[in-house]
Parts: C-alpha cells; structure tokens; sequence
C-alpha cells in the first residue's frame, strides 16, 4: 500500500513537471513544423515569461493588491504581453534574415540569440536566483495519518487545469480559426500556402507569438511550483521541452503534450526511485534512444526527403 | 507607403519598449525572505526610451537607409578589387603563417608571464577551434556537445596521474585516442540522424558527460574537482623548485640557472605551441587527401556524394572521430596548465565559445579560425571594465555574423585549378 503511495505521488510529480513541459515544448513544435529550424531561444523566452511574472507579482503587492485571481491573471496577462513581443521581435531580428539559408545557419543564430537573452536578463537582474512568492499553500492530503501520504498541492491542480485549458483553447484555434488553418497550410506546404494568397510572414510570426505566449504561461506555473527563478533555468527546461517535441514526434500538436507527460514521469520515477541528480541524464539518454529507434517520434510522420 | 511604414515604426517601436522596459526598469532585490521591487536609474530608462525612437527612426526611413548602405562597398577599395592569383595567395599564406610561428617562439621570452599564460590559453582554444572545424565547417555536423571530449582529454590525465602517476607525455596520446574513441562510439549511432537532430544529441551528450563527471564523487571528486595535476616534464627534468618523483632531476639544477617561476610557463606556451601547429598541419594534410575533399562533398550535398559512392557513415565518422582527437589533446594541455579541473570547465557555454570562434573565423577556413580564436580569447581580457558584457556581446555577434556574413570573416577558399584563357 505504502509503496502503491509512493508511486502515485511520483505519478503526480511527474505529471505536474510534464504538462508544463508540453507548454513549452508547444513552442518548438509548432516553429519546428513550419519553418523547420530548431528555435534555441526559446527556453529564454520563458525564463523571461517567468521573469516578467515575478515583476508583476510584486509590483501588485507593493500596490497593495492581494486579491490572489486579479494577481495571477494580472501576471500572466503581464508575462505573455511580454514573452510575445520577444518572440517576435526574436524571429524578426534573428531569424527572417537567415530563413531558407543552410540549415546550421538559422541555428547558429538561434544559440546566439539564446547566449544575448539569457546574458540580457543576467545584466539587468543579476545572476543569483530570486524566490518566487508562494502565493497558493495547501493541498489534500491522501493515505494514513501515520504512513506515507500521498499529497497533491493546489498549486499542482493550478497547473493541471491550466495546462488543458491553454491546450484545449491552442487545439480549438488551429483547428478552427483562420489563423489557424492558414499555419497548417503553411506547414503542409510554405511555397503552395504562399501562392494561395496566405501572408506567410505573418502566420510564421503568429506562431513564434503563440509559442511564447504558452511558453510565458509555463514560466508562471513553473515559477510558482519550484519557488525560485535565475537567468540560467530556461536553458535546461528548454532542452527538456525540445526533448518532449522529439519524442513526442516533432511538428505534431498531440505529440508535444504526449511526449511532455512521459518525459515529466520519466524524470520524477528517477528522482523518486534511482537519485534527483541523474533525472537529466535520464531524459537526456532517452532522447537519444528514441532519435535512434524511432527518429520521428511516437507520433510523428515520416518525412520524405526529395531530391 | 509611408503611412503604412509609420504604423509599422510605431508598431516596432512599441515592441521594443515591451520587451526592454519591464525587464530593465524594475530590478527585483531580495530583502530578507520577501522581494521588492526597485525602480531602475534614469540612466536606464533613458536608455530604453532612446532605444525605442532609434528604432522607431530607423524603421521609418528604413528605405533609404539600407538603400544608402547599400552604396558603401562602393566606397570600399577591397571590394571589387580581382580575387588574388591561387598561387600567388597560397604562397602568401605559408609565408604569413612562417612568420606567425617564428613570431609566437621568440615572443614569450619578452613577454610577461601573464601574457605568455593568456597565450597558452589562445592556443589550447586554437587547438579547441581546429578540431571543431573539420566537424562543423568541412564535414557541416554541428556539434555542440564538442566540450564533452575535452572534458574526456583532461580527466584522462586528470585520473591517470592521481591514480596511477602516469606524466604527462604518456597521457597525452591516451587522452586523446580515448576522446578519439569517446568521439567514435557517440558517433556511430547518432550521425545517421538529420544536421539539427545531431545537434541536440551532441548537446545532450555534452550535459550528460559533465553531470556523470560531477555526480560521480568516489572517482572525479565530483564539483569538488582534481587537483596537483602534474607538469609536463622535460626529458626527466622537472620545472619546480624541488624535484617531486624521484630519479627527475630538475630543470634550473640540470642547466645551472636560478630557479624562476617564468620557466614553467614559457615551458608549457611552447608545448601549446607545437601541439597547435601539429593540429593545424595536420588537419591541412587531410582536407587535401581524399578523406577531407569527402567531407566537404558531404557538407555540399549528402545524396549526390552517396551517390558517388562514398559511405556517409564512415565519412562522418572519421570526421567526428578526428575533431575529438584534437580536442583531448587540448584537453590534456589545459588540465597541466591549469593544474586543477572541475566540471565547471566544461559546460555548454564553452561549446558555443568554440563554435562561435568557428563561425565567426569562417567556417573551414583555418586562417580564419585562428585569428577568430586569438581575438575571441584576447579582446575580453583588454577590455575588462566591459568584461560582463563579454556573453552580450558574443551571442549579438553570433546573431549579426549569420545575419550580414554567414561565411565568417575569412571565408574559406578551396584551393581549384585556374584555367588560362588561351589567347
């Protein structure tokens, strides 16, 4: 019973970690299925979603307000505002130019563009790593009082809910809207799209700004549930959801979302059963196994190359 | 047209304040358990606000000014001036590159001991810059986890002279053919995968060597590192003031000079020095044989050179194997100059320092790699008040290199028979 326990709580982590890596891993899905070019930047524009968020938060409280769903929505409207405007001035500035040149270009460029934002935060905020106010305490509690318990924090249900909103609403627009089906023209076929009279400029920027937006969205949640941001913690997460798009199938919505819970569980039944310090090696080591054995992911179609 | 630029500036110039002004005008303190929120200096705000209409200008007469920056290679004499005769280049290069060589043996001894040991470091990044471009600039695999196999050249020495007092000359060969082999048994199953999937892999190698190196306490000291790693040794004489193992002797008994500190250090600059020209003589020899025209065949179009029959993986493989070669060799220099290594030598930034010396010397040009690397090492030391913007600066330049040159400041040129035109 105990041990059941056990494994749920690390089900319930793992969980919790994932879907916000399926936030992110969004983002790099989507650019990697229109244009695509590995956005390395990317894990930089939720460290500063998560930033931005920090900022807004006390800057609320140093106003006084403390109505806890007026702060959040404040926050994350804050963050988004600005992880998006980063997204797309970021393709604007390092990636329109060098879009349809050799492949390593755009991503040369990428590194770059993630080594100047995340040395742009460090200047401007310091490279120790700040606290994040626990703004939601408590959870329910499940087990005998004297055993194991097993916990789920409200913050973790937060990031729950959260998540399958963002993805039911992301779901609902690329399947509905106009914006939507012109980005999955776009991605089926960029010259065609183009000839169709879809500005595909537009649709590419469109998506660099909803890649960051949920990746702002995660920076919040991820921000609140670890308690402390610094400058340098975009970088892993943002391997990690590079990792979540790949062995999810990269390009491919549900693939993200699919590939971000298991890589959450994967972690989380390392750090719970084997020791916390090799949970990166482990999601490391399993990204390369599925680029070996099923390079295009579990959900992901195979591409055909054309001479 | 103008309306629509006016929108379009207002627009950017909107973008600009947003995303600069939250994250520079308010500075977030710790104060005891709780943060507070402090206002930036006038300075700062006036540095967005000026940002902002900089960019605002620019995106109204965006036109005219690209139009006008257009004309400027006009003005510039070497433009259009006619590509040098092979020949005659060739012929420039070597004696450029003689000169070079002789100037940096004669020059450590006028120098001060701080500058020979930043020279010492511009080599071991040379050597590092060598080995990375026949992977990513003749064979066109990026590789960003290239750091890996130098942190394996350096524990190599590291672990082989704590456990067993192994020095460094023998070493030397072993840290590299085991990088080499590192190099070998990572690429034999990832470089089937496509240019930017190799990247990653390469990257989470990278992080997973350094996480094993830090985690794995009982064997590498974990964070904590290894230290007293020995000096390399001339001929049995040791450069200390007393001699360590027994049966060395020691190099200012043996010559009858007074002991001086410089010693070592000139020592070690020229064992740097002619590890580096052997990596660059080296890597010269095989881009002209048939394994280096292979791997610019490679780069240029995998399927025809398939086609042509030869073997992608064996190619990729030699290229991948020979780049980790080099970069245990620098690895063994850098852990006998540094004495002491720890994880925290090797994480990712210092691939993207190494690649970014590639890039910007131009890719495969090995002139360009060179002067690409000395400037990369030696700029950040001369301009130490601006040394915390060093990473700022760099990524910029990485982004502005792909941008504006792509090719690097000194493209590479590949050496091609000219024909005469008969007259």
């Amino acid at each position: 019973m105990q041990d059941l326990l056990y494994f749920i709580q690390q089900l319930i982590n793992g969980l919790t970690i994932g879907s916000t890596y399926a936030l992110i891993a969004i983002g790099y899905t989507m650019v990697y299925g229109i244009i695509g070019m590995i956005n390395f930047a990317h894990g930089e524009i939720y460290m500063i979603g998560a930033y931005t968020s920090l900022i807004a938060i006390t800057g609320l409280a140093a106003l006084g307000i403390a109505w806890l769903p007026l702060v959040l929505i404040v926050a994350l409207i804050c963050a988004m505002i600005v992880s998006s405007s980063m997204g797309w001035a970021v393709e604007r500035v390092a990636y329109r130019p060098v879009r349809g040149k050799h492949r390593l270009i755009p991503l040369i460029s990428a590194i770059g563009m993630s080594i100047f934002l995340q040395n742009y935060v460090h200047l401007a905020q310091g490279s120790r790593n700040i606290g994040f106010p626990a703004l939601i305490e408590g959870g329910f509690q499940f087990g005998a009082e004297d055993s194991f318990q097993t916990s789920v924090s409200y913050i973790q249900i937060m990031i729950f809910a959260t998540t399958l909103v963002c993805m039911t609403v992301l779901s609902l627009f690329i399947s509905r809207s106009r914006i939507g089906r012109a980005c999955r023209a776009v991605s089926q076929d960029l010259g065609m799209a183009n000839l169709l009279g879809i500005d595909t400029n537009r649709i590419i920027s469109a998506t660099f700004v909803i890649g960051a937006a949920l990746a702002a969205v995660a920076g919040l949640l991820l921000g609140m549930y670890y308690g402390s941001i610094d400058p340098l913690f975009g970088f892993i997460a943002g391997l990690k959801a590079f990792t979540a798009a790949v062995l999810g199938g990269i390009g491919s919505i549900p693939g993200a979302m699919l590939g971000g819970l298991i890589l959450g569980v994967a972690e989380s039944m390392t750090s719970g059963y084997l020791s916390g310090e090799y949970k990166d090696v482990v999601s490391f080591a399993l990204l390369i196994l599925i680029l070996l054995f099923k390079p295009t992911g579990l959900l992901g179609k195979p591409e055909v190359e054309k001479i | 047209m103008a309306a629509h630029n006016l929108k379009h500036a207002l627009f950017c110039a909107i973008i600009t304040l947003v995303i600069s002004y939250p994250i520079l005008g308010f500075n977030l303190e710790s104060e005891g358990t709780s943060i507070i929120l402090e206002g930036a200096g006038a300075t700062t705000i006036l540095g967005v606000l000026l940002a902002a209409v900089i960019v605002f200008l620019f995106q109204l007469f965006r036109d005219s000014v690209m139009g006008s920056l257009r004309q400027l290679p006009a003005i510039n004499p070497l433009a259009n001036r006619k590509p040098m005769e092979q020949s005659k280049r060739l012929r420039l290069e070597s004696t450029l590159l003689t000169l070079m060589i002789i100037g940096a043996l004669i020059w450590p001894f006028l120098a001060s001991r701080g500058a020979v040991d930043l020279a010492t470091l511009v080599l071991i990044y040379i050597m590092l810059a060598l080995g990375l471009n026949v992977v990513v600039g003749l064979a066109g695999l990026l590789d960003l986890g290239y750091v890996a196999f130098y942190a394996v050249g350096a524990y190599t020495f590291a672990l082989l002279s704590q456990y067993y007092g192994v020095s460094f000359w023998f070493a030397l060969p072993i840290g590299a053919l085991l990088a080499a082999l590192f190099g070998l048994v990572l690429g034999f199953p990832v470089l089937r995968l496509r240019g930017d999937y190799l990247a990653i892999v390469t990257l989470g190698f990278g992080e997973i060597i350094r996480i094993l190196l830090n985690n794995m306490t009982s064997l590498t000291g974990g964070p904590n590192g290894i230290g007293g790693i020995p000096d390399p040794t001339l001929f049995g004489m040791e450069f200390g003031r007393r001699v360590k193992e027994e049966g060395n002797t020691s190099f200012h008994e043996t010559f009858g000079i007074a002991y001086s500190g410089e010693h070592k250090v000139i020592f070690l600059y020229l064992i740097a020095l002619v590890l580096a020209v052997i990596t660059a003589v080296a890597i010269r020899r095989l881009m002209r044989m048939p394994v280096g025209r292979a791997w610019e065949a490679l780069r240029e179009d995998e399927i025809a050179a398939k086609s042509l029959g030869l073997s992608r993986t064996a190619v990729k493989l030699s290229a991948f194997t020979i780049g980790a070669f080099f970069a245990g060799f620098a690895g063994t220099v850098f852990a006998s100059k540094q004495g002491f290594i720890s994880p925290e030598s090797f994480v990712f930034l210092e691939s993207a320092i190494i690649l970014a010396i590639v890039v910007l010397g131009g890719m495969g040009s090995q002139m360009g790699v060179i002067l690409a690397a000395i400037a990369v090492t030696i700029l950040p030391e001369l301009a130490r008040e601006f040394s915390e913007y060093r990473m700022l600066i760099f990524g910029a330049a990485m982004v502005l290199m792909m941008v504006w040159r792509p090719q690097g400041l000194m493209p590479m040129r590949r050496i091609h028979i000219e024909l005469k035109r008969q007259e």
